[in-house]
């Protein structure tokens, strides 16, 4: 097959043998780390800010408007010109907060969120991070961010700040327990936690159709408890407009509010790509085991493409349903959780154990 | 087995009916021409309002700058709001008779709720209202208008 | 949840929060002061006078087509229906009989209005639950009927075009056409709110039960329009003391006996179906005529005391006026529907969560100016 044009392990490998080959190790990682760090940061950013105005375009056309249009074609600006306007707005200080945590409470967010990034495979061989418990790592880092939503909360001392703090700290406990499950359940089928070995895992087919029923369950299990998990629509109940004003982030303003406004699109970003790459093939083209003519024509796609198409999928599915449903309940939510998602997701992976002990998957 | 049922048929219907209302969203998302949206200051040129639309209250003149105003003070009584302010002047016309005739009708337009009242009243139909809606403006003592243009005179005729 | 059986606070325990006066769910600047248990309500005062304007005091001074423009102030989602109630007091009063046509035009808007103004309260609950894409097709299908109001009466929100004796201008002639188009419109439209929003089940779960509401209770607190008949308590005063063209059309009262935040929802939608029957039934029988009686240029009603009810979206509205035989009126008192509307509301939220309370207000369709007038 075909597959080295697209393939980025040798020229990162290059890369790396050259600074090691003209300076000491200990210099050679430094700057890789920091021309990783400043990709990243730079994807972070342009990411974040095209989701956002993604996502106005969207919801603006399932409600009949056409979203932004004012600064530059269609839009494209606007977001850009937002950002310029948070980073010129005045940084209120609130008397009464605790300072040292309300300062820090948007650091830790946006920090889970930028080290969950490093684990995701772009590409072959576009990988920042390749652990062999790669799984394990995005879902404890990510898990972090409520950390700082709920020092946010606390810290502003504002009574709707604490009430949306505490919610989404019941939220994302009881929501992580579902993820994690549902990675799991894949896990057993892939036989690893290794992003990379997962990935190749999928060469003859995606584990949405290798796995077919028990890996449909997971992955719409996923998606229901990652939207709850980034604390998006219809389970924004931390923000809450219509009940808490803004939940949270009620004190923030400027660029502090900014950067729990990008915090959340990135974490929606991080699991739409666990999803796309656990469930989706990552950036494997799709392949249907044996039909050797078609699987050629999908490898000229480069894999990145793919890895952003079947990303931009499941962002679209989550701003779907943010733009349709109403808002659950904290007790809905958690009833959710603990009633429905959770015991078909316990079934659901006794189910794929028992499929993969018999090899009944393709 | 049969509460099993119920909890499946339950989570079955709950979808279901999630999915129709995601349907509708879905259908306008992918059909563009439902939208509603007007790109205002961009159709100022084909912007029509409707003849009724109450913009402004402005007097009419023709196209010898006369109007039909008595200064009656009929509108002036009748507006809920003291909107309007009538101030009137006495001339004396070339056969010696003294009249009351108009001098400034202001107009507040800050004050004015369109309630149409003044328009209904005038017993010589000398004001109507006019369909501008563009009101804005930097100075709220340009919302102070005076109605009769200068130098318009009362048209021959009408105070009979 | 009984309010019973909730033991009282002690002060640790006591949480408690100002909701409003700026508030995106307190639908303009009321202010609930609320007293919680973690999420649990406890006790619900709402504060009023944020948008106190004296609209009454202000009636006194003026003369009675000029207290019509004030009334539209009111609620201003109904306003035709409220000038209405001035127009029918006064016409009572002086004993004018008004001609057909103006009964049958006045009808027609009203029932226009009311859909109108269920449109944005569909909008708003929508919203309120965190659905934010019903507000955008509310407010697009209520756009429609603006633009009749806007041709015909010339104005979109606070129409004016009620006069004592009749209506400020005839019909525009393309009135008729436009009100069958939306009919026609609105009819396709309407079963996409309920693929929207009543039949999806998150809306559902968080409705059905919630704030239920006793025909006892509604009547002793006087509560009316959809609130009241969601409990069962007929109230619409279209039936039981027809005024204007209501006697000519038939039409049923939408009543439900749950009393819950759900069938508040329920009598709202079905009354938009009911308003477009009674709407159809009218348009095209518009009889010929004046479109008002001449009056006398100043009008005095005698001595006495008036009293005109009139069903407005959110429930019975009332004017009583007393007259000592002047041009103004010495007393001018408006039963405006939503004051009464939201004394229950401390009744009906106690032991739900604050969620449910901002579903609660929302089924009670609050419109502040209204209430404080």
């Amino acid at each position: 097959m075909n597959f080295d044009i697209y393939d980025f392990s040798s020229f990162t490998k290059s890369i790396d043998e050259g600074l090691m080959a003209s300076m000491s190790p200990f210099w050679a990682i430094t700057i890789e780390m920091i021309i990783i760090g400043v990709l990243i940061l730079g994807f972070y950013a342009v990411v974040g800010l095209y989701l956002v105005y993604a996502e106005r375009k969207i919801c603006a056309f399932m409600q009949c408007r056409v979203g932004p249009n004012r600064v530059g074609p269609y839009g494209f600006f606007q977001t850009i010109a937002d950002l310029i306007k948070l980073l010129l707005k005045e940084l209120i200080p609130i008397k009464n907060a605790d300072k040292i945590l309300f300062n820090i409470a948007p650091f830790i967010v946006i920090i889970a969120s930028f080290m969950a990034i490093a684990a995701i495979p772009f590409a072959k061989g576009l990988h920042a991070l390749d652990f062999n418990i790669g799984v394990l790592y995005v879902m404890a880092v990510s898990s972090m961010g409520v950390i700082g939503i709920l020092l946010a909360g606390w810290s502003s001392n504002n009574k709707y700040s604490l009430i949306g703090a505490m919610r989404s700290g019941a939220q994302i406990v009881s929501y992580e327990l579902s993820v994690g499950l549902s990675l799991i359940t894949i896990v057993i089928l892939a036989g690893s936690l290794q992003f990379s070995t997962i990935v190749e895992g999928q060469r003859n087919g995606w584990f949405i159709f290798t796995g077919h029923i028990p890996a449909i369950i997971a992955f719409l299990v996923f998606l229901v408890a990652s939207t709850a998990e980034t604390n998006r629509g219809p389970f924004d109940l931390a923000e809450a407009e219509s009940e808490l004003t803004a939940g949270f982030h009620t004190e923030y303003s400027g660029i502090k509010f900014a950067f729990f406004f990008l915090a959340e699109y990135m974490n929606m970003f991080i699991v739409a790509s666990i999803a796309a790459t656990v469930f989706l093939g990552g950036w494997m083209p799709f392949h249907i085991g044996g039909w050797e003519a078609f699987n050629g024509i999908m490898d000229y796609i480069p894999p990145f493409i793919w890895y952003i198409g079947k990303t931009a999928f499941v962002i679209f599915l989550m701003m779907w349903f943010k733009w349709t449903f109403p808002r659950l309940r904290i007790d809905q939510l958690l009833t959710l959780e603990w009633k429905y998602l959770l015991p078909i997701n316990l079934f659901n992976i006794i189910l794929m154990a028992f499929i993969v002990l018999m090899g009944w998957h393709f | 087995m049969k509460s099993i049922i119920n909890y499946l048929a339950e989570i079955f219907r709950g979808v279901s009916a999630l999915i129709k209302g995601m349907k509708v969203t879905g259908y306008y998302f992918i059909h563009p021409g439902e939208i509603v949206t007007q790109q205002y200051p961009e159709n100022r040129k084909k912007l029509v309002m409707f003849e009724r639309f109450k913009g402004e209250v402005v007097m009419i003149h023709n196209e010898n700058n006369e109007h039909h105003c008595t200064a009656c003070g009929i509108c002036e009584m009748n507006c809920p709001n003291g909107s309007i302010e009538i101030i009137s002047k006495t001339v004396t016309s070339e056969d010696g008779k003294k009249k009351k005739v108009l001098a400034h009708h202001i107009y507040h337009l800050g004050m004015c709720t369109f309630c149409n009242l003044c328009v209904k009243t005038c017993p010589s139909n000398a004001l109507k209202m006019d369909q501008t809606f563009e009101h804005a403006v930097f100075d709220r003592t340009k919302l102070t208008k005076v109605l009769n243009r200068p130098g318009s005179v009362l048209m021959k005729g009408v105070d009979k | 949840m009984d309010a019973e059986k909730i033991q009282p606070l002690t002060e640790e325990q006591e949480f408690s929060i100002n909701m409003g006066p700026q508030h995106p769910s307190t639908h303009g600047v009321l202010r609930l002061m609320l007293k919680l248990q973690g999420e649990m309500v406890r006790e619900v005062k709402p504060q009023l006078g944020y948008i106190h304007r004296g609209i009454e005091k202000m009636c006194e001074k003026l003369t009675y087509p000029q207290t019509i423009h004030l009334t539209d102030r009111l609620d201003y989602l109904s306003a035709h229906i409220l000038n209405e109630s001035v127009c029918l007091a006064v016409e009572n009063a002086l004993e004018v009989e008004v001609p057909d046509r103006v009964k049958y035009v006045r009808t027609i808007i009203d029932e226009l209005n009311r859909i109108a103004s269920h449109q944005l309260w569909w909008c708003a609950f929508g919203m309120d639950l965190g659905a934010l894409t019903t507000f955008f097709y509310g407010l697009r299908d209520r756009e429609k009927i603006l633009d009749i109001f806007e041709e015909t009466c010339g104005a979109r929100l606070l129409l004016s075009y009620n006069v004592p004796g009749g209506l400020m201008f005839d019909i525009h002639p393309n009135f008729q056409k436009r009100t069958k188009d939306f009919i026609k419109y609105f009819r396709k439209k309407l079963p996409e709110y309920d693929a929207l929003l009543t039949g999806n089940p998150i809306m559902q779960e968080r409705t059905k039960g919630i704030g239920y509401f006793s025909k006892e209770d509604a009547i002793n607190f006087g509560l009316s329009g959809p609130p009241g008949r969601a409990s069962g308590f007929s109230c619409d005063v279209r039936v039981h003391q027809p005024y204007s063209a209501y006697p000519f059309a038939k039409f049923k009262e939408i009543l439900y006996t749950e009393g819950d935040t759900f069938h508040r929802y329920k009598v709202r939608i079905d009354e938009m179906w009911e308003s477009m029957n009674i709407i159809e039934q009218l348009i095209d029988n518009i009889p010929e005529g004046d479109f008002a009686v001449k009056m006398k240029p100043v009008i005095k009603l005698p001595e006495g005391e008036y009293y005109q009810r009139v069903e407005a979206a959110r429930g019975e509205f009332g004017v009583y006026i007393v007259s000592d035989g002047n041009k103004n009126p010495y007393r001018m008192k408006f039963r405006s529907p939503n004051f009464c509307n939201l004394a229950p509301l401390h009744k009906m939220s106690v032991g739900y969560k604050i969620a449910d309370l901002v579903a609660i207000s929302g089924s009670l369709d609050f419109v502040v100016p209204d209430m404080d007038r």
